[in-house]
This record gives C-alpha cells, structure tokens and sequence, in this order.
C-alpha cells in the first residue's frame, strides 16, 4: 500500500514492483510465451535465436527495433492527437495496474471503489481508440475504430454485470476485501457463468481472436493502427499487453481466490501463477477460432453475454439468499 | 453514414494482384466491381512467338500452384494437333502428377482461406502439410512448384526408385491429417458461423453467371471434365464427383476438402495399376503440326481450363486462347458481394479460390 510518510518505498513500489518494471517484463514475457504457444499449437518452433533460452528475448529484440524506427506522420493526420493518442492509450492502460494487487501487501492503491475506477478505465480505452483512428484520418482507422467503439461499449456492459454477483457477496468494491472473502471458496465455483461472461468479454475488450475485428487485415489492413508505426506502435502494443495483463491478474483475484493458496509458496507467486493460467486459456483461442464478424460480435454481446451475465446475478441472489453467505 | 468507396488492392494483403473496388454504406457492400488485369502479362500474344515445347514454361507460370493442371489442356491440345501417341504409362503417370498437384493447390487454398477468416493455425498446418506433397513432387519433377513435366508425347522423365513407397506415406499421412482438418476447422463453430449462408449462389445463378470448378459443384451441379470427357486414364478410374447443394462459402469448402480425399483415392488406384513401359514417345524436339483448330478441356484444381489452339503448320501456334476458371468464375464477385456485409467479402472473395495470375493471364 502507499504510504505517503515512505516516500522512497511508494516510489519503488510504482516504478519497480508491483508497478510499471514488473507489468513491462512480465509484458515482455507473455509476448515471447504466446508466440511460443501458437508456434507450438501450429507445429512451428516460434521464436529461437535471441536470447540463451529459446529465443526469450526476441520481444526486446522487436521493441528495440521499433525505438529505432523513423515516427512517421501522416500529411493527412491531426498531428497533435495522432502523436497523443499511444500516449494516451499507455496511461489508461497503466492507471489500471495500480489498483490491481497481486498480494495484500503488494498493491499500489487500494480504494473502497477500486472495481469501479477500474471499469470506468476499461470504459475509456475506447475513446483513447477513436482518438487514434480519427486523429490517422483514414478510411480503414476510422472504420476500425468504429467497430472497436462498438465493440468495447457493448462488452463492457456484461462485464460489468458479471462481477455483480461477487460484490454482492464479498459486500465491497475492494479487490482486497473481495480476495479475502474467498477463503471458504473461490468464486470462480460459486459464480462459474460469470468467471465465462468475464472471460468472454474480457477477449473482447483485447480485441483478441475471435473478436479480433478491429485489425481485420483482409478487409480494413489493420483497423486504427493502420497509420502508426516504430514506437508509436510498440507504445500501443505495450498498452494492449498491460491491458491484457491487468484483466489477467483482475480474474484472478475476482474468480481464482487472487494469492490464497498453501502456504510454503509465497502469495504474489500464487498470484503470478494464476495469471499465467489465465493468460494461457486467454490466448489459446486464437490457435483455435476464426475471426467473428461484427454484426455477430454484436448480437453475441447483446444476446448472449448480457441476459447471461443477469442470470448469474439471479444466481448470485440465490446463493446469497440460501448459502448465508 | 453516407456511402465510402474502398479499393481493396491491388496489393492488398490478402487479395493478391487484383484490385476490387467496393462502396460500402455502413457494413453492407452496395457495389463491388472487380477490376482485373494488374498481372496481364500477355502469356497468349507470347505463346505465338515460342515453339510448342517452349510454350510450358510459359504456359504454366500464371498457375503456379497448379502448374500441372494449366499445361495439362495444352498438351492434349498439341498431341491432338500433331497426332501424337501417347503410352499408356505416361498416361497413368499424368493423372498421378495432375491429381498431387490438385491436393496441393486446394492445401493451399484451404491455408489461404485461414488467413483471410483471420484462423492462423488454418493457415499454417495445411501449408505445412503441402509439404508432404510437395517433396514427392520435387522427387519425381525436380522442382517444388514450376514442373514443366508434362511434354507432348508423355512426360519429361521417368519416376525415380522408390517413389510409390513415398507416395503411399505421403498419402496416408494426408488422410491422418484430412480428419484432424474435419474435426478442428471444418466443424469450427466459429467458421460455420462465418461461412454458412454467407456468399449463396443458386443452382439457376450458377448456371447464368457460368461459373465452373468447385464453385459450381458447390451449387450442386455434378459438373466435372474427368468424368464428363475422360481424358487420358480417367475412364479407368474410379472417383466420385463431390457436390454439395447449399451454394454458400461452406458448401465450397467442403466441395474442396472431399477433393482431396477423391484425389488420394485415384493416387492409390494409379500407383497400383501403374504399367511398365515407356514414359514418352518419341517425337521430333520441333513440332510442327498441320493446319487446323483444336479445343481440349480438363480439369484444373480451379475448375475447366480449356485451350483453343490454331495451327497454320509453322512450330509456333498461329493463335492460343486460354479459358481459365479463374476468369470464369469473375462475374459471380459482383453478383455475391452486393448486398453482404464487408466482413463478408474476404470469406466470398477466397471461397471462390480467385487467383488473380490465371484470370489476367
């Protein structure tokens, strides 16, 4: 927790661990551990060279050549926001790592309104898209951010809805109070429809495979990032990878009792394995589906996700009503 | 929103040299107007200047993926024209080449197809298995994909020792794989999702637009030169012409992907009933054959490619016409994309298995 009176630890804690340092490796390390996993599912090898171990380091290596990279501008562009945007996009993304904690000590900032604060981030992604789609003032950007506006404003609805249940029970908006309360038992077996509403809409959010359709290349090259190369991209990429990471710990501690577990393995370790099964289930999917079309996207989200999400918040109710919880 | 125009291509990342030129009002197309001819090459004008037997290189260098079955019409053609015999293990060893380089044209189509539904396991195990094909192909031709093994009068060579050993584990690991394929993207829920009813073109449509190949027996329309006009051994083979009534982009798919399995079935039956003999008769390098017109069709991995070839009695054909399925099967862009979704035109575009080489030739 911060603690105003140790200046010097608050800051270790937000640069270092468990801040920004720790969120880039651990960034750096998913994006060469799902290049190895699809290389794996599709019976590639994946990345090989750089690095001793298994091409660990090609990540580095690819953002390290994005630094170098000429910023291109576009004439067309609004200049100003084109350039902000990734900037804009990395601190949305960022702001949501210090209200996630990966252990009862190791959080940046804990708030009696932290599930909030976090979906009111996850509802402005959204707009950090359109600024960068309208700012590249292209066709294909602005027909990628319209889709990734409709498609984050819909998902966020059900996701939303699907924690309800957990507040309810856990009787806070506290990520802390909520870990705390799945010491009996984890959410995840009291509140299995919402674990895949979250899921669901959480692969939506990332626009990950089969909701991929914003950066459909075939038909829109590669939606709102069409215009943006060199570090400009590498910031985007990096704050969709936060983003990832952050909805990765999120479930964690909504649904898989966060750092709860035997005792001799230390809690942030537990924290830190179970992000990885969820990192792993959540990109196991683009080895395995298509790409959706938007106007199914759509009606899956309006449908399918929401009615189910209020389901399990009946469900929820139930339990509440008759397991005294 | 008021109506954009969009030009997807003509170096676009999944359309190949070919430009289609879209006006979308929101997410439904209104107009799409292929516009071909970025790759023309002129390969017909250039045939008139190159003798018979130059003319396959040429001939097959717009198909590369079914390079066999581009030249095979034209062989016919030129046999029929000189009056050449062809032996009976030529034949035998035609059909084997024609009918491996369909599997791997429609391994590629199907790769291809993965990546414009944004399925990139789709894309990389069927290139991968290619491969399979592929080594067999060099083993016997000498190289991966431009062959130029098919020569008036039978083939350029013999096969190699041990080849039908490698093809039958060639082909059995094909098989393996073939229900692996089945079960992971043909019952996809996702891909059923985005290819059925998606793209429906009628029997009656089929038939007016003059579609061919799988996109025709994809409307359910048993439509196939190996059975229609034997050529070659194929009257003494046994195969089922595949059809599939719905006419949507699944319909195709599945028209492609029982192909394969068809294919394999007459690879088998060739290998075993494989003559001794020679492999080429013996002609003069320089043909030069009578006066006269001839047309041959068979049938490519894409559908009917036909030649018309006219002959004045020089060592160059007077005048070549190519029929490519590519082409053929052009007028049924704009008739399917009218109306669909945008998300839809890539699955449309691919399920016709347009190779923009052979239509512009």
């Amino acid at each position: 927790m911060l603690d105003l009176n140790e200046p010097l630890a608050s800051l270790l804690q937000v640069l270092v661990f468990p801040g920004l340092t720790f969120a880039l490796i651990f960034v750096l390390f998913m994006v060469w551990y799902e290049r190895k996993l699809l290389a794996k599912m599709q019976l590639r090898v994946g990345p090989l060279y750089a690095g001793r171990f298994e091409g660990i380091l090609q990540p580095m290596a690819d953002f390290i050549k994005l630094l170098f990279k000429e910023v291109i501008v576009p004439k067309q562009a609004d200049k100003f926001f084109f350039l902000l945007a990734p900037t804009f996009m990395m601190a949305v993304s960022a702001s949501m790592l210090a209200l996630i904690p990966l252990s009862a000590s190791q959080v940046i900032a804990d708030s009696n309104v932290a599930l909030l604060i976090i979906i009111a981030l996850l509802s402005l992604s959204p707009l950090t898209i359109i600024v960068a789609a309208w700012a590249s003032n292209n066709k294909y950007s602005l027909i990628g951010g319209l889709r990734a506006l409709h498609q984050m404003t819909s998902y966020a609805i059900p996701m939303s809805f699907s924690i309800l249940g957990i507040v309810l029970m856990s009787g806070s908006f506290s990520l802390l109070a909520i870990v705390e309360s799945q010491r009996s038992s984890w959410f995840i077996l009291l509140q299995p429809l919402g674990a895949v509403v979250f899921y669901l809409a959480a692969l939506a959010e990332l626009e990950r495979v089969p909701f991929d359709i914003p950066e459909a290349e075939t038909e829109i090259v590669m939606g709102w990032e069409t215009e943006y190369s060199g570090i400009n991209y590498g910031i985007i990429m990096t704050a969709t990878y936060i983003k990832f990471y952050a909805l990765a710990v999120l479930f964690t501690d909504l649904f898989l009792g966060g750092w709860l577990g035997p005792a001799p393995v230390p809690p942030v370790i537990w924290t830190i394995l179970k992000t990885l099964l969820v990192v792993t289930l959540m990109m196991i999917p683009r080895g395995v589906y298509p790409r959706l079309r938007v106007d199914q996207m759509l009606r899956f989200g309006w449908t399918g996700l929401l009615p189910l999400s209020l389901v399990n918040l009946l469900i929820g109710l139930v339990e509440i009503a008759y397991l005294k919880l | 929103m008021s109506e954009v125009t969009l030009n997807i291509g003509p170096q676009h990342p999944g359309s190949g040299h070919f430009r289609l030129v879209v006006s979308v009002d929101g997410d439904t197309i209104t107009k799409a107007t292929p516009d071909p001819g970025y790759v023309h090459r002129g390969v017909e004008k250039q045939a008139e200047y190159r003798e018979y037997l130059q003319n396959i290189p040429l001939l097959e260098r717009p198909v590369i993926s079914d390079s066999n079955g581009s030249v095979y019409a034209y062989v016919l053609a030129v046999e029929r024209l000189a009056g050449l015999t062809v032996p009976e293990r030529a034949q035998y060893i035609r059909v084997l080449m024609a009918e491996l380089n369909r599997i791997m044209s429609h391994l590629y189509w199907l790769a291809i197809f993965g990546i414009f539904l944004g399925h990139s396991t789709m894309f990389m195990w069927p290139f991968g298995d290619r491969e399979a094909v592929i080594d067999l192909a060099q083993r016997a031709m000498g190289t991966r994909l431009t062959y130029s093994y098919f020569v008036p009068g039978g083939v350029r060579n013999d096969l190699p020792d041990g080849f039908k050993d490698q093809a039958i584990r060639a082909i059995e690991f094909l098989e393996k794989r073939l229900i692996e394929y089945n079960a992971i993207f043909m019952k996809n829920p996702v891909f059923l999702q985005r290819t059925r009813g998606v793209g429906i073109l009628r029997t009656d449509d089929a038939i007016k637009l003059g579609v061919v190949g799988p996109t025709l027996r994809g409307s359910g329309i048993d439509a196939d030169a190996r059975k229609d006009e034997p050529y070659d051994v194929y009257d003494k083979l046994e195969f089922d012409i595949p059809t599939f009534p719905n006419g949507d982009c699944y319909s195709r798919s599945l028209v492609r992907l029982e192909e394969i399995k068809q294919s394999i079935r007459i690879v088998r039956q060739v290998l075993e009933a494989m003559p001794p003999g020679a492999f080429r008769a013996r002609n003069p390098s320089v043909l030069k054959p009578p006066r006269g017109s001839v047309y041959t069709r068979t049938e490519a991995a894409r559908g009917t490619y036909a030649y018309f070839i006219t002959s004045k009695g020089d060592k160059t054909p007077y005048r070549l016409k190519i029929s490519s399925p590519s082409f053929r099967n052009l007028p049924a862009f704009e008739f399917l994309m009218r109306g669909s979704h945008l998300a839809d035109m890539p699955t449309i575009y691919w399920s016709l298995d347009y190779w923009p080489l052979e239509a512009d030739r």
